[in-house]
């Protein structure tokens, strides 16, 4: 045993010490922070600049002022301009872009057209269409000759959003949010899959190594090649979870720095800030939903997703996180070990790797059907089977799943672990001392069944 | 007595027999040489005997008691591939090898402190494997086996890669090594460092023993009534009907003759003929090499 935990050590301080390792610990947070702050500020501002755009009608003005102005686009309403000739001159007179507005538009809503040096970016053409969409619904109302039409309208304009509530067995009522199951389903989904994707196949890259630098039969001297494999295997999951809580710390320290320094002069972080600050104060305010509602219905909005994603089972979705995690993880990483002992170099290992990646894969893909499907019966049955019950259970246990499934499911994937890690040792034991031979499938299970 | 013993171990891959019925017996303290053409079987053996890969039949003692698992502790093992991590700085390693071998690593330290600086690479504890020559790593292979003092060493082809100098250091060693009480298998194709190494040998082909004893024993018998005639001078001697004179030579001013008895003669009677022909420099019996030994037998059995 002690002699495990010699080889753990050295396969975690070789790979924490190695340049690559620190660079990526380190950057791969400063990317996430990037992405998670500058996304959505950038899809805010789109392309941040102010933009004056020149609006022309061909004999009307219905379409007046119709189109407010927002913080980064000016719209100038001119009259007797011919479009042809503004075409010509726009840029040079300070207009981002001509908006044409045909006559016709009320009866044929095409007849609208952006000229623009550049491709405009989303949010100025939605705003568009949204106010002449609104405007001409309004004017085919007024067709209509409705007395009060615009108390009308105002009494009228809605804004919807469902609220789901699950019944559990036990009658307790709790709000759930769809969105938020599947954001875990997908999140756990992915996380599962890099995690056994990376290492697993760092674990192969170790064990070829060692192989070609011929290392191992020197160690197998020592030690019994069951542990040499294990003790790579644990050795490498450490260096992963290191690597993962490194980055969880980093990423949201880095969030918060990025946050304070970079937001502080837009908008949007009054919004959050008042969130976290009400979120902060107590739980009445969030319950007094008519009132906050009426002050910001964004700012209820984010509290009850808060409030949804704390309804989660989050003690069972750890156990099974690890759970899975750990016996999901240690299936594979035994398979990438057997397949490293039976190759000589990583060319050859693609062969072997196919069958490798396609339950994964194919997991991913079921995993994101879940999210849309829950309760189908591919999900449930990949659930069960252990080479993808640990991605596709992680993506159902936001939606709910009975105990008896998991349960099932755990214990399916705990005898096919010990039966693959018993398996991958036995063809690693003799793969490690095998060179130059090509190997095939028909060969390694010819080694499962070598005595000793 | 013995200190290892493999009886009748044979050993199957897939169908093909790597050893057939093979035993060896390893004397304490003695310098055993296991000889063979490539393929023979040899590093089956040696992976058996460090317990690698079991036999499929027969059995393996040290010291008397069958061969268990923690036994790996009083072997060392110094395999023909030379392996050590590239990457990884020499000192470190070492450690990591002699640790794997049950050593503290305060001890391992003393230890290795005190081989590096015996074979001259201490200087070199911080560098990677791979900025050092092919001698350097082989020295640092050398250490990490000897390291944890076993009783028993197995060396596959310990001197390939060393020059001549490095050849000689190692050798000595492992000499030196022997005097303190280890027992050397030694495993190799150089028969000149068997001649001058080897107690006993075994010699393998095909997976079964062919050849088997001590070197000096094998040479005589081999040596087919064949012996070198050293003479001062210009001396030329003819053949009678007690032997015959298979060739002769001046070489600086002497004269050499190898010449082969025609029967079971005794060597006085042929040094008082030819003593009259002049003076006599030495009369050794013409030993057959092992080389010429291990080439004549493979051969014959082809």
């Amino acid at each position: 045993m002690n002699k495990i935990s010699v080889i753990i050590k050295r396969e975690y301080v070789s790979r924490v010490r190695k340049k690559s390792f620190i660079i990526m610990t380190i950057l791969a947070p400063l990317l996430m922070a990037a992405l998670v702050v500058l996304l959505p500020l950038l899809m805010m501002n789109e392309d941040g600049d102010f933009k004056k755009i020149a609006v022309i009608e061909d004999n009307s003005d219905l379409f007046k002022g119709v189109i407010k102005n927002t913080k980064d686009a000016e719209y100038v309403y001119l009259e007797n301009t011919r479009v042809e000739d503004l075409k010509k001159t726009f840029e040079n007179e300070g207009y981002y872009g001509i908006l044409y507005i045909s006559p016709e538009l009320v009866n044929t809503p095409n007849a609208i057209q952006l000229i623009s040096k550049k491709q405009p970016p989303i949010g100025l053409l939605q705003d568009i269409e949204r106010s002449l969409k609104k405007e001409i619904e309004r004017q085919k109302l007024l067709s209509y000759k409705i007395d009060n039409l615009d108390e009308i309208m105002k009494n009228i304009e809605t804004n919807v959003s469902i609220q789901t509530i699950k019944i559990d067995e036990s009658g307790s009522v709790k709000e759930t949010s769809t969105g938020i199951a599947m954001a875990l389903a997908y999140i756990f989904g992915l996380l599962m899959y890099m995690l056994v994707f990376i290492f697993g196949a760092q674990v192969m890259r170790g064990v070829i190594e060692e192989k070609t630098s011929r290392v191992v039969e020197v160690i197998i001297s020592s030690v019994k090649p069951v542990q040499l494999m294990m003790g790579k295997i644990v050795g490498i999951a450490l260096v992963g979870l290191t690597q993962f809580l490194i980055w969880i710390f980093l990423t949201m320290a880095a969030v918060t720095v990025l946050k304070t320094t970079i937001l502080q002069k837009s908008e949007p972080t009054e919004i959050t800030q008042s969130v976290s600050q009400n979120l902060m104060s107590g739980d009445q305010q969030v319950a007094g939903t008519t009132q906050t509602a009426d002050i910001s219905p964004q700012l209820a909005e984010i509290s009850k997703m808060f409030d949804n994603a704390m309804n989660q089972p989050w003690g069972l979705i750890i156990i099974c996180f690890i759970f899975y995690f750990i016996t999901g993880y240690f299936l594979y990483a035994s398979v990438f070990a057997a397949i490293g002992s039976a190759v000589d170099n990583e060319t050859e290992t693609q062969q072997f790797m196919l069958p490798v990646t396609i339950p994964i894969i194919l997991a991913l893909m079921v995993a994101i059907a879940t999210m849309q499907n829950p309760e189908s019966s591919v999900s449930f049955w990949c659930s069960m089977i252990p080479l993808t019950s640990p991605i596709v259970m992680m993506a159902r246990i936001p939606f709910g799943v009975p105990y008896w499934q998991i349960a099932v499911s755990m214990v399916l994937m705990l005898v096919t672990f010990m039966g693959f890690v018993w398996m991958a040792a036995k063809v690693y034991r003799t793969g490690i001392l095998m060179y130059g031979k090509k190997t095939s499938w028909k060969e390694m299970w010819k080694w499962l069944r070598y005595s000793g | 007595m013995a200190l290892f013993e493999a009886k009748n171990v044979t050993k199957q891959y897939g169908n093909q027999l790597a050893l057939d019925n093979v035993s060896i017996s390893v004397p304490e303290q003695c310098i055993y040489g296991l000889l063979g053409p490539n393929g023979a079987g040899k590093t089956t053996l040696i992976r058996i005997i460090n317990q690698i890969t079991g036999p499929d039949s027969g059995e393996l003692f040290l010291n008397g008691k069958k061969l268990m698992p923690d036994d790996v502790q009083v072997i060392g093992y110094l395999p023909e591939e030379r392996g050590l991590y590239k990457k990884m700085k020499i000192g470190e390693q070492a450690l990591y090898f002699a640790q794997l071998k049950g050593l503290s690593r305060a001890e391992a330290m003393k230890r290795l402190k005190y081989w590096f600086k015996k074979l001259d690479i201490i200087d070199w504890w911080g560098k990677k494997v791979e900025e050092l020559s092919k001698g350097m790593q082989q020295k640092v292979q050398f250490i990490i086996t000897v390291l944890h003092e076993p009783k028993l060493l197995i060396f596959d082809e310990p001197f390939t890669g060393f020059d001549p100098l490095n050849t000689n250091i190692v050798k000595n060693e492992i000499l030196f090594l022997r005097e303190r009480g280890a027992t050397i298998i030694f495993s190799t194709h150089n028969m000149e460092s068997v001649e001058e190494l080897c107690d006993n040998i075994t010699l393998i082909d095909k997976a079964k023993t062919i050849l088997e004893g001590s070197v000096d024993e094998i040479r005589s018998q081999w040596a087919a009534n064949e012996y070198d005639l050293v003479f001062d001078g210009d001396v030329k001697i003819e053949g009678n009907g007690q032997y015959n004179i298979l060739n002769q030579h001046k070489d600086n001013n002497k004269s050499i003759i190898r010449m082969k008895m025609t029967g079971n003669i005794n060597t006085n009677d042929i040094l008082q003929t030819v003593m009259k022909s002049g003076n006599i420099i030495s009369f050794n019996p013409a030993l057959p090499s092992m080389n010429e030994i291990f080439i004549r037998v493979i051969e014959a059995r082809n």
